[in-house]
């Protein structure tokens, strides 16, 4: 029976090792490159007279957004509790957020605005309870929390956004923290929303 | 989305303001506000374990706009409705952008955060 058990549950972890690794390969070979550097264009085509004060502040929080998921990626990658092929996740999806902060800091730069600076590693790994994270399902569950927060933060700011270039920006990065979200889940082998519109409200 | 909308009226009607809605009105706070809070800690924005019966723009170690500090807000459920609706039409200059438009949801958050403040 004990055997029975720890086989399946090995199935089980090398299936979602598995999930996790190629789901990455696919992401990087294929959409995610050139969809993150679509993402660089679009914010790239706003202008510096646009109105703008109220944009910029929201896309501050956004970056400070961004700023803490990559700190949490380097927590979790720094932790010694993730197997190699969610390391490698990790680190692909911390690059998306790597890639998020650069376009949210060039376009609050277009805009005049004044881009807040990250954190330091330590500070987030105290707001993060970091010192409570003991194996890799825990890093997994932060990281899947993190994703589905940021998802919804996206969505929520998107009518607030005078410019409508930004709102949809806003909606592009929500589909990559999704993106993400969903990923994650599935290596914790949770269920997905059985309804639909469970994001944004 | 209409089942999950159906039991949030459902408890606020039932079980508004009881203890029972809270481990769901937490959850909830998680999936809105999580991203950038915590009761605990100054995130991205302030924490909330204080925020209820507070004055705006009042938390310790926080950076806020200019104009949430120098507002005159009170957080009650009035003041926190209006704000999560729409913050910007509360306090213009503030940099919060999230807007959260279903009014089941603002309430049970109202609720989630008036309970962080209460008496143990």
């Amino acid at each position: 029976m004990y055997n029975n058990k720890t086989t399946n549950r090995n199935r089980m972890a090398t299936t979602r090792r598995d999930l996790l690794t190629k789901g990455g390969k696919t992401f990087l070979s294929a959409s995610a490159i050139a969809a993150l550097g679509g993402t660089a264009v679009s914010i790239a085509g706003v202008h510096a007279d646009d109105h703008a004060s109220q944009d910029v502040a929201i896309l501050n929080v956004a970056l400070g957004l961004e700023h803490e998921g990559i700190a949490a990626y380097q927590l979790g990658a720094e932790s010694g509790l993730l197997s190699k092929g969610v390391l490698e996740v990790a680190v692909q999806f911390q690059s998306h957020h790597k890639a998020h902060r650069d376009a949210l800091v060039g376009t609050i730069r277009k805009m005049g605005g004044a881009p807040v600076a990250a954190h330091s590693l330590s500070k987030y790994a105290t707001d993060l309870n970091a010192a409570d994270l003991r194996n890799q399902t825990d890093v997994l569950k932060l990281a899947t929390k993190l994703e589905l927060g940021a998802a919804n933060a996206y969505l929520g700011v998107i009518p607030s956004f005078e410019n409508s270039e930004l709102a949809q920006v806003a909606a592009r990065l929500a589909a990559d923290e999704t993106m993400h979200w969903t990923m994650l889940t599935s290596a914790l082998g949770e269920q997905l929303p059985k309804g639909a519109l469970t994001f944004g409200g | 989305m209409a089942g999950i909308k159906t039991l949030f009226s459902l408890l606020i009607l039932s079980t508004a303001y009881s203890a029972s809605a809270i481990p769901l009105a937490e959850a909830l706070y998680e999936r809105r506000c999580g991203a950038c809070h915590s009761p605990d800690h100054n995130r991205v924005g302030p924490k909330h374990r204080t925020t209820w019966g507070s004055r705006a723009g009042s938390v310790e170690g926080y950076r806020y706009s200019d104009a949430l500090r120098h507002s005159d807000i009170i957080w009650d459920e009035a003041t926190l409705d209006a704000w999560l609706a729409n913050p910007q039409a509360l306090i213009a200059g503030q940099k919060m952008g999230y807007r959260l438009q279903n009014s089941e949801e603002r309430a049970l958050i109202i609720q989630y955060l008036k309970s962080l403040n209460a008496p143990k």
